[in-house]
This record gives C-alpha cells, sequence and structure tokens, in this order.
C-alpha cells in the first residue's frame, strides 16, 4: 500500500490513525468478504488443524502443570479456614474463567500468531501474493480468511482443553494429598461451575482466537518487502497479538463481573 | 535465426500515454508511451532500476499510476471496478521476475490454483489433463509432484510460465524471463516464449537484459531510458546509435 504525495511525511499521531484505519479496512474486508461464496472448505480444515496440531504438545504441558501448581499453591490458605474440600471447585473456576483461556491464547500467540505472520510475511515478499493477485483470484480469501476463522474456531476448542487437561492435573495433586476419589473431584468442581462461566469463557476464546488470527494476517499480509520484513512482521504479530489479548482479558472481567452478583 | 519484423498493422492491445509514477521523491516513470499491437512479441530493454518491472505491474493494476492513461483490451486499467479488473487479468498472464511460485504447494498445485478458482466447473479429469498439457508444454511433466524448492531457477521459471499460460492469457507479460540462467537454458525459454506466441497466439511483453534473448524473440525492441521510451523499433532501429547509454548494452552482449 503507498501513501500518496500529499502524506509526505506524517507526524507520529497522523500515522496512528492511517494504521487504525488501514486496520479497519482490513477487518472489515473480512467480514465483506469471508461469508460469501466461493468458500476456501479445504484450506479452512487444513489452517484448523494446523493450528491444533502446532500448539497442542505445549498447551497440554502447560495446561497440566498449571493444575498442579495452582492446586497446591491455593492448598495452604484454604487449610486455615479447614476448607481444602473446595480445592476442586475453586481450581475448576479459576481454570475455566481465566487460567484456561488466558494460557491457551497467549502461548497460540506465540506459536501460531508468529508463524502466520511469518508465512504470509514471506508470501508477500516474495511476491506470491501479487502472483495470486494478477491470476484473477483472491489472495485474502485464501490466505486470511481461512486463517482468521481458523483461529477463531480452534482456539476457543483448544480452551476447553486446556481446561480439562488442567482439571487432571488437579486431580493429580488431589488424589494424592487428600485421596479424593476421581468423582468425588469431578462432582465438586462441576457443581460449582454455571452456565455464564462456560458461556464467557467461550466467548472471550472466540475474541482471543480473532485477534491472534487478524494481528497475525495483518502483520503479514502487510509485511514490508525484503527478509527483515518477515522477521518484523513475526515479531509484531507476537508482541502486538499479546498485548491485546491482556486489554481484552481486563476489558472482559469487567464486562462479565456486571452479570455476576 | 530468421528475421522477425513488427506487427505494426495489427490492433493495439496495451496502449499507455503520459505514464507517470513516483516513489516518495523517486521519480521512477516519466511519461512513458508505449503501445503493444495483437500477437507481438516486444521486448522491453533499460538498465536495473529504470522501472521496468514497475511498468508492467501497473499493466496489471498491482500498482497504481500517478498519471497517463493505460488502456489494456480497451479497458482503463485504474478507472474499471475490482470485479472489471479480475476479469482482466484472466487474460494477461503475467511472469514474475523471481518465479514466485508458491512454495509450500506442489507444482501440480500451483498449476491447479488458478484454474480451478477460475473455472469452477471442470471436472477432475479435464483438470489434470489441462495441467499435464501444460508442464508438458514447457517440458516439465516429470516435476509434476515435486516442491518448487526442489526445482532449479530454470525450471521454476518454466513452471511459473506454465501456471501463467493455464488460463489461456491473450497477452502475455515476462519479467526478465532468462535472468541468471546458462546459455542453453535461455535458448531453450526463448524457443518457449516463441512457441507460446505461435500456439496461444498471445501478444506479449518481454522484459530482458539478454540482447540475444531480445534478438530470437522481439519482433519489436523498446528501451526505457530516465523514465521514457525514447528509442523504440527493430533491432538494429534501437542500436543504430552512438547515444553513450544504449551502446554500452550492445557491446556488453556482442563485442568481449
Ligand atoms: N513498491 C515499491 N515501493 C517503493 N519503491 C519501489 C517499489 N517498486 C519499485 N520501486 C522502486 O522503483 C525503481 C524501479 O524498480 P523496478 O523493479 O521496476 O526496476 P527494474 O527496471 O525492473 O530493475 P531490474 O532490472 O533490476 O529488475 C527501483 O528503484 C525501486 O526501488
Ligand atoms: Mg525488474
Amino acid at each position: 500500500m503507498e501513501i500518496k504525495d500529499e502524506v509526505k511525511s506524517p507526524g507520529k499521531i497522523s500515522r496512528t490513525f492511517i494504521t487504525l484505519y488501514d486496520v479497519f479496512q482490513f477487518m472489515g474486508r473480512f467480514f465483506k468478504e469471508g461469508f460469501l461464496p466461493p468458500y476456501e472448505g479445504k484450506e479452512l480444515m487444513k489452517q484448523c488443524y494446523d493450528i491444533g496440531y502446532r500448539s497442542l504438545a505445549l498447551i497440554s504441558l502447560t495446561g497440566f502443570i498449571t493444575g498442579i501448581v495452582f492446586t497446591k499453591q491455593s492448598r495452604p490458605s484454604l487449610s486455615e479456614f479447614g476448607a481444602t474440600s473446595w480445592l476442586p471447585s475453586l481450581v475448576g473456576i479459576a481454570l475455566l474463567r481465566t487460567l484456561a483461556p488466558l494460557l491457551t491464547s497467549l502461548i497460540a500467540a506465540g506459536k501460531v500468531g508468529s508463524s502466520i505472520g511469518a508465512e504470509l510475511g514471506s508470501m508477500r515478499v516474495t511476491e506470491q501474493i501479487d502472483a495470486m493477485e494478477v491470476s484473477a483470484t483472491n489472495p485474502f480469501k485464501f490466505l486470511v480468511t481461512t486463517r482468521v476463522l481458523a483461529s477463531t474456531i480452534t482456539i476457543p476448542i483448544l480452551t476447553f482443553y486446556t481446561a480439562m487437561v488442567g482439571m487432571l492435573g488437579a486431580l493429580l495433586n488431589v488424589s494424592l494429598s487428600e485421596g479424593t476419589s476421581a468423582k468425588a473431584f469431578f462432582q465438586s468442581s462441576l457443581e460449582s461451575i454455571t452456565f455464564l462461566d462456560i458461556t464467557a469463557s467461550t466467548i472471550k476464546a472466540v475474541i482471543f482466537g480473532f485477534t491472534i488470527g487478524m494481528v497475525g494476517c495483518y502483520q503479514g499480509y502487510n509485511s514490508s518487502k525484503g527478509t527483515e520484513g518477515v522477521g518484523k512482521a513475526a515479531n509484531s504479530a507476537v508482541v502486538i497479538g499479546m498485548f491485546l489479548i491482556f486489554i481484552e482479558e481486563v476489558v472482559s472481567v469487567q464486562f462479565f463481573g456486571l452479570f455476576r452478583t | 535465426m530468421e528475421e522477425r519484423k513488427p506487427l505494426s498493422e495489427h490492433e493495439k492491445v496495451i496502449e499507455i500515454n503520459g505514464l507517470y509514477k513516483s516513489f516518495g521523491n523517486y521519480h521512477v516513470l516519466r511519461g512513458v508511451d508505449l503501445e503493444l499491437y495483437k500477437r507481438e512479441n516486444l521486448v522491453v530493454l533499460g538498465k536495473s532500476g529504470t522501472g521496468k518491472s514497475v511498468l508492467i505491474k501497473i499493466v496489471v493494476g498491482l500498482l497504481t499510476p500517478d498519471r497517463g492513461e493505460v488502456k489494456v483490451l480497451n479497458q482503463h486499467v485504474d478507472q474499471i471496478t475490482y470485479k472489471e479488473l479480475l476479469a482482466l487479468r484472466l487474460k494477461v498472464g503475467f511472469s514474475f521476475q523471481n518465479s514466485a511460485l508458491y512454495d509450500s504447494m506442489t507444482v501440480r498445485e500451483n498449476l491447479i490454483f488458478p484454474l480451478v478458482r477460475n473455472q469452477r466447473k471442470l471436472t477432475k479429469g479435464e483438470i489434470t489433463s489441462a495441467v499435464e498439457e501444460m508442464l508438458d508444454a514447457v517440458g516439465l511433466l516429470h516435476t509434476i509432484n515435486q516442491m518448487p524448492s526442489e526445482l532449479s531457477g530454470g525450471q521454476r521459471k518454466r513452471i511459473g510460465i506454465a501456471r501463467t499460460l493455464i488460463l489461456r492469457p491473450e497477452i502475455m507479460l515476462y519479467d526478465e524471463p532468462t535472468a541468471g540462467l546458462d546459455p542453453i537454458t535461455c535458448l531453450e525459454i526463448n524457443n518457449l516464449i516463441n512457441e507460446v506466441q505461435e500456439r496461444f497466439h498471445t501478444s506479449s511483453i518481454i522484459i530482458t537484459h539478454d540482447l540475444t534473448c531480445a534478438k530470437a524473440v522481439g519482433n519489436r525492441v523498446a528501451m526505457l531510458l530516465d523514465g521514457k521510451f525514447e528509442r523504440q523499433g527493430t533491432f538494429e532501429d534501437v542500436f543504430n546509435t552512438s547515444d553513450d547509454r544504449v551502446k554500452p548494452f550492445y557491446d556488453y552482449n556482442f563485442i568481449q
């Protein structure tokens, strides 16, 4: 995208607005073109699989360890009140509401966001995107729409997976320390989880997933020419992605707090 | 080598008038006028960085001109809608300087990619035979299942050309098809360009630094000097001069 002569050297503030305008245009294009046929179904499936596959191992490990550690760290404070029996429900709520969505998205921002940024960035630099453009196909649809949709779909699924694995970690810890049975553990932890918790987490994970895909694609698709453009695209995809996820987390805690009494 | 003649009596398929393009303060194209006639091979010469690639990118609407008129198949490229531009791009093949093959796809998938997205009604059999026919035409049928990273530079160029030809364009734009290749592969590519002209009745612009290629494929030669086409015509017309900006081209290629 070239900037015309009139805006020769825009100041910092106007540059920010130009970028913001650009970002909204990019998002607008996604909503405008994403849901119109022809669909790139095969590519979408491939991207979903890729995203899941790429982050699964790290997410499993992190989720499991977090479950164990969080349970272990929470035990002393609860036992002061003789309330260690609350552990399963405490861990369940913490995992579902915050830990799982945040862990999953941060890991995905690192693994998925950077690889989308690098992939699209190198396609931009080596003119593969231009090549799609001149062969009368729509590179935005094939590259961006599929990736954004894929991460929007996959991150929520991964989030619930992380919560599950985290619970298994907690179960391991609890059953070793307190000898709680799996049945009793899940009964008490699931009891305290409400419909609102599940809805809120799903919405949050959808937003996080959309953010990761969008930021990665935006950075890569608009990456500057030259090899360093690729590195920059991958790097800023991670940094900006994580930054936005934290902001969204804070905002959504406030927002969903309105529904909790 | 048979003498190739200008085809200026044919109708014009590309018409460029007073084209300007700058990047910031760097004025690349400064008043370019150029015509491409039907079924002709026009060779565009010029020093590195004079804006040859920029020129053909403007022709397919990858870059927008600052000023001037660009008519391709009687349509103003910078005034049509995106949909019309897509329809026009179907008729204009563009072979990139660096081949620009999709490196996550096999050769077969590279060729299928533009085909199935532009002709949705093709059956599996028709797609396969179109791909195989085109790969055969560039002499690389055996690479069909390879990845671009496994190909040599010359093979990549030819696959790039095949991927472009599979849409049966009326106009072909070749950006340095022989750059960086050995003399034998250059000859093969020259022959390919001429074969394409004859077999598919295309009109082409060929950008090159290689005067042997220019002589072998060009009906007409145009030389980009200081942002304009100051010299156009037959090979002899262009090089029969003592202009210091032109002579080195010839001397380097033929007198060593
Ligand atoms: N997208 C762009 N943004 C900024 N400058 C550009 C862009 N594209 C090309 N240029 C500049 O325009 C000039 C002409 O580039 P172009 O690629 O057309 O040269 P060329 O004649 O094809 O050279 P070569 O023979 O080396 O390929 C170059 O100096 C380049 O820096
Ligand atoms: Mg060039």
